[in-house]
C-alpha cells in the first residue's frame, strides 16, 4: 500500500468515526458492515475486470445466488414437504440429468447434420417428462403450511457455512455462463450476464418450493447473539457497567454490529490476501498479459479462453460469498429487493472509482461508494430543503422536489462514474506498474 | 374440430399482442443497432433514453389534457410526441457533446464506451425519477378499443372474439411509418449512404471525405427519435413505469444480436422474433388445443411451455441459441 492509499484509508476511517460521534455508533457500524460486504463484491468485480478485462453486468444474479445459499444452508428442513414432494423432485432431477447425458451422447455419435435436430427433440422430450414429475411435486410442497413454510427449507446448518457454499453455487453458475459467452466480443459477455442475472432473480422470485419466492424467508439464524438476549446475560451487563455505559440496550445493538464487523473484516482480509497473492504471482502477470495483449499472450501459448473462464468463475465466487454475507446480515431473503442499479451497476462505480486492477483501490471504492449511497439520502433531503426554502409554503414544485430527494443518489453515482472515467480513468489508487520503463 | 375459433383465440392472445410488442422492440433495437453500427458499443443507456422520451411526451400530454386540447378518438400523446422527440434529441445531443465526444476523440475501446453509458444511464434514471417519480403513470386517452371482443363475436357469430386495442394499431402504423422512413433515409439520401459507408468501413469512409462528426450526430439524432417513439408507444400500449425500462433492455439487446449487429433489417426481424417467441412460449395452449381436438375434450394441463414469470428467459435462450448456432445473427452482422 502506498502513502497515498494509506491517506485515503485514514480519511475514510475518520469519516466513519465522525458518523459515530455526530450521528450514532449504531449508524456508523451499520454503514461499516455494508461497506465491508461492498468491498468484497468490488473485489470480485475487480478480479474479473481489473485482472482480465471481463465486463460482467450480472453481479446481481451471483449475489442473489449467495443469498439463496444462506437460506438453503441455514434454515431448518421442512420434513413434511420433503415427504410430500421430495421423491418427485429427485425423480424429475434424474430425468433432467438423463436428458443432458443422452444429448451429450447423441452429439458424440451422430453425424454433424443430425446433431441440431436430435438435440432439439431430446431436449423437448426430456423437458416434457421432467415437467410432468416436477409440477405436481412442487404443488404438493407449496401446499404444506403456505403461511409459514411452503418450501423445502434448508439443511439447518450454521449460517457461516453458507458463505463458502454461496461462493460455490455462484461459481457453478459463473462456469455455465462463462462456458457459453466467453471468448467472444466483450459486450457480448455483458449482455449474456445481464440476461442470466435477470433469470436467476426470476427463479428465486417465482420458485416458491425453493425460496418461498416473494413471500420472503425471514428469521434466518444468526452467527452472532440476539440483542435482547445479550442485554440480559451477566457478562454483558458487567461489561456495560465496567465501561460505564448508561444505555445497555443501545450498546447491545452496537456490540452485535461489532461482532458482524469482525466476521466480515476477517472474510475481507482472507479474500484480499488471496487476491493480492494471485495478482503478484506468475498467474497474475499472465492475466495482465492476456488483458493487455490477447494475441501476444496467445502466441506465447497461453490458453486465453481457459484462463478467462478461470478468472470469471473466481470473481463470481467472490460475489457469491458477499451475497451470502449480505443475506446473513439482513436476516432475510427478499427477492424483490434485488435491482440491477443497486446490485450490479453500483458495484461497477465502486471498482471504477477505486481503481480497476488494484485490489486496495476496489476495497476503498466499496467503502466510499457505499458510504455515499447511504448518506446521499440525508444529503439529498438537505439539498432539496435548501433549494426549496425560498419557495412559498406548500408549493407543488417544492413538495415534488422534496419527495424526489431520494433519487439524487442516482444522479450522484452517475456523476461520480462519468467524472472518474473522464478525469481519472485509473481511479483513486491506480494499478501498480510492476516494470518501470 | 373448430379451426376458426382456434385461430380467433390464437389471434386474440398471441398474434395481436405480439405484433404490437414486436413493433416496440423493433424500434428499440433499431436505435441500439445504429449506435452499434456507427459507434461500435452496446449502449446501456438506451432503455433510459426510451423512458426519457416517454416521460417528456407524458408531461406534454398532461399539459394538453389540462388545456382541453385533444385528438378526439386518438390519444393526445400523438400530439405531444413531436415535443417528446425534440426533448430527447436535445438530451442526446447534450450527452454526446459533454460525454461521448471525448472518448471518440480518444478512440477509446468499446468497453470504455459501454461503462460510460452506464454512467449516463444512472444520470438519466435519477433525472427521470426526480422529474416524474418512480410510480405508474397512465396517460392514454381517446377510444380504448378499435373493436372489442364482444363486437367481434356479434359481427362474426364466433365463440371467440378478437379484441384490437387502438394503441396496438397505432403502434403498428407508427412503427411501419418510422421504419419505412428510416430505410428510405439510409438507402436513398446522401447522409444515409454516408452512414452506411461509415458503419461498413470507418477508414475507407473517412478516406472518401465523409465527415465523421456529422455521421455521428445524425446517428444520435435518429437514435433519439426512435427511442422516444418506442418508449411512448410502449407506455401507451402497456403502462409507463420508469423501472420497466431497465428490464426491457434485455429483449432489445437480444433482438439486436439475433438480427445481426449493425443491421437495421435484422433489428426489425429480431424484434418480431423475440416478441413472438416470448408471447407464444408463455401462452397457455389449453383452450386452443381443446378447439382443435375432438368435441368435449381438453388437455389436462395448461400446455404452457414456460410460465409468464420467465419471459426474460426467452430472450436469453434465443440469444444463447443464436450465439451457438449462428454467431453473426440472422442477417450477417458484425462477427462477435
Amino acid at each position: 500500500m502506498t502513502a497515498r492509499a494509506a491517506i485515503y484509508y485514514a480519511l475514510m476511517g475518520l469519516v466513519l468515526v465522525g458518523v459515530g460521534l455526530y450521528q450514532s455508533w449504531n449508524v456508523a457500524f451499520g454503514i461499516l458492515n455494508l461497506c465491508l460486504i461492498s468491498a468484497i463484491m468490488a473485489l470480485g468485480v475487480n478480479i474479473q475486470w481489473g485482472y482480465a478485462g471481463l465486463f460482467n453486468v450480472g453481479i446481481m444474479g451471483f449475489t442473489a445466488l449467495g443469498g439463496l445459499a444462506a437460506v438453503l444452508v441455514s434454515m431448518p428442513p421442512v420434513g413434511e414437504a420433503w415427504q410430500a414432494g421430495g421423491f418427485g423432485l429427485v425423480l424429475s432431477a434424474m430425468v433432467a440429468a438423463m436428458t443432458v447425458v443422452s444429448i451429450i451422447a447423441a452429439r458424440r455419435v451422430l453425424p454433424r447434420k443430425l446433431r441440431l435436430p436430435a438435440t432439439t427433440v431430446l431436449l423437448l422430450v426430456g423437458a416434457y417428462f421432467a415437467n410432468q414429475l416436477f409440477v405436481p411435486a412442487t404443488d404438493r410442497i407449496e401446499a404444506i403450511n403456505p403461511a409459514q413454510t411452503g418450501y423445502l427449507g434448508g439443511l439447518g446448518l450454521p449460517i457461516v457455512l453458507a458463505w463458502p457454499v454461496g461462493g460455490l453455487i455462484a461459481a457453478g453458475a459463473g462456469w455455465l455462463v462463462g462456458k457459453v459467452a466467453l471468448g467472444l466480443r466483450a459486450d457480448y459477455l455483458a449482455i449474456a450476464t445481464l440476461g442470466i442475472s435477470e433469470i436467476i432473480i426470476a427463479i428465486i422470485k417465482y420458485e416458491e418450493w425453493l425460496s418461498r419466492g416473494v413471500k420472503n424467508v425471514t428469521g434466518l439464524p444468526r452467527p452472532v447473539p440476539y440483542e435482547v438476549e445479550l442485554a440480559a446475560t451477566d457478562w454483558f451487563i458487567t461489561l456495560t457497567q465496567w465501561l460505564g455505559i448508561a444505555d445497555p440496550a443501545d450498546f447491545a445493538g452496537v456490540f452485535v454490529k461489532l461482532c458482524y464487523a469482525v466476521l466480515f473484516a476477517a472474510v475481507l482480509a482472507i479474500v484480499l490476501w488471496f487476491a493480492e497473492r494471485a495478482l503478484n504471482s506468475p498467474w497474475g502477470r499472465m492475466m495482465r498479459a492476456i488483458r493487455d495483449n490477447r494475441d501476444a499472450a496467445e502466441a506465447m501459448g497461453k490458453d486465453v479462453k481457459g484462463r478467462h473462464l478461470q478468472v470469471f468463475v473466481l470473481g463470481c465466487a467472490v460475489c457469491g460469498i458477499a451475497g451470502a454475507m449480505l443475506t446473513t446480515l439482513d436476516g432475510q431473503l427478499t427477492p424483490t429487493s434485488y435491482i440491477p442499479l443497486r446490485y450490479t451497476f453500483l458495484i461497477w462505480v465502486m471498482v471504477i472509482l477505486g481503481g480497476s486492477g488494484n485490489n486496495w483501490g476496489a476495497v476503498l471504492g466499496g467503502f466510499i461508494i457505499w458510504f455515499l449511497w447511504v448518506e446521499a439520502e440525508p444529503l439529498g433531503n438537505w439539498f432539496m430543503a435548501t433549494i426549496t426554502s425560498p419557495m412559498p409554503e406548500g408549493s407543488w414544485l417544492a413538495e415534488h422536489l422534496v419527495a424526489g430527494a431520494a433519487y439524487t443518489r442516482y444522479l450522484l453515482m452517475g456523476g461520480i462514474l462519468l467524472l472518474v472515467m473522464r478525469f481519472a480513468p485509473k481511479g483513486l489508487i491506480p494499478e501498480r506498474q510492476t516494470t518501470r520503463r | 374440430m373448430d379451426i376458426v375459433n382456434a385461430l380467433a383465440l390464437f389471434a386474440n392472445f398471441v398474434l395481436v399482442p405480439a405484433t404490437a410488442y414486436g413493433a416496440q422492440l423493433a424500434l428499440g433495437a433499431l436505435g441500439v443497432t445504429l449506435i452499434f453500427g456507427i459507434l461500435r458499443f452496446a449502449n446501456f443507456a438506451h432503455g433510459e433514453l426510451m423512458s426519457f422520451g416517454a416521460m417528456a411526451t407524458i408531461l406534454v400530454t398532461w399539459l394538453l389534457q389540462d388545456m382541453g386540447i385533444g385528438l378526439g378518438p386518438l390519444p393526445t400523446a400523438l400530439l405531444a410526441l413531436p415535443v417528446g422527440i425534440a426533448a430527447t434529441i436535445l438530451a442526446v445531443l447534450a450527452m454526446e457533446r459533454s460525454v461521448f465526444r471525448f472518448y471518440r476523440r480518444q478512440r477509446s475501446s468499446p468497453i470504455v464506451f459501454a461503462i460510460v453509458s452506464v454512467g449516463v444511464m444512472f444520470v438519466l434514471a435519477g433525472l427521470i425519477r426526480l422529474i416524474i417519480g418512480p410510480g405508474d403513470r397512465s396517460f392514454a386517452d381517446g377510444a380504448r378499443f378499435l373493436i372489442t371482443a364482444f363486437e367481434f363475436r356479434r359481427a362474426t357469430g364466433l365463440a371467440e372474439g378478437i379484441a384490437i386495442k387502438q394503441t396496438q394499431v397505432i403502434t403498428l402504423v407508427v412503427a411501419i411509418a418510422v421504419v419505412a422512413a428510416l430505410f428510405w433515409f439510409l438507402q436513398r439520401t446522401r447522409a444515409g449512404k454516408a452512414m452506411r459507408a461509415f458503419s461498413d468501413d470507418e477508414d475507407l469512409a473517412l478516406l472518401s471525405g465523409i465527415n465523421p462528426e456529422r455521421v455521428v450526430t445524425i446517428a444520435w439524432v435518429i437514435t433519439a427519435i426512435l427511442a422516444a417513439i418506442a418508449g411512448t408507444l410502449y407506455g401507451l400500449d402497456k403502462t409507463y413505469k420508469p423501472f420497466i425500462f431497465l428490464q426491457i433492455l434485455l429483449p432489445v439487446f437480444a433482438a439486436t444480436i439475433v438480427g445481426g449487429i449493425g443491421q437495421p433489417v435484422g433489428a426489425v426481424l429480431g424484434g418480431f422474433i423475440i416478441a413472438f417467441s416470448e408471447v407464444t412460449v408463455t401462452y397457455a395452449f389449453k383452450k386452443f388445443l381443446a378447439y382443435l381436438g375432438p368435441e368435449g375434450w381438453a388437455p389436462e394441463t395448461l400446455v404452457q411451455l414456460l410460465s409468464t414469470d420467465y419471459k426474460f428467459a426467452v430472450s436469453f435462450i434465443i440469444l444463447v441459441a443464436v450465439l451457438l448456432i449462428r454467431p453473426t445473427g440472422i442477417i450477417r452482422g458484425k462477427v462477435i
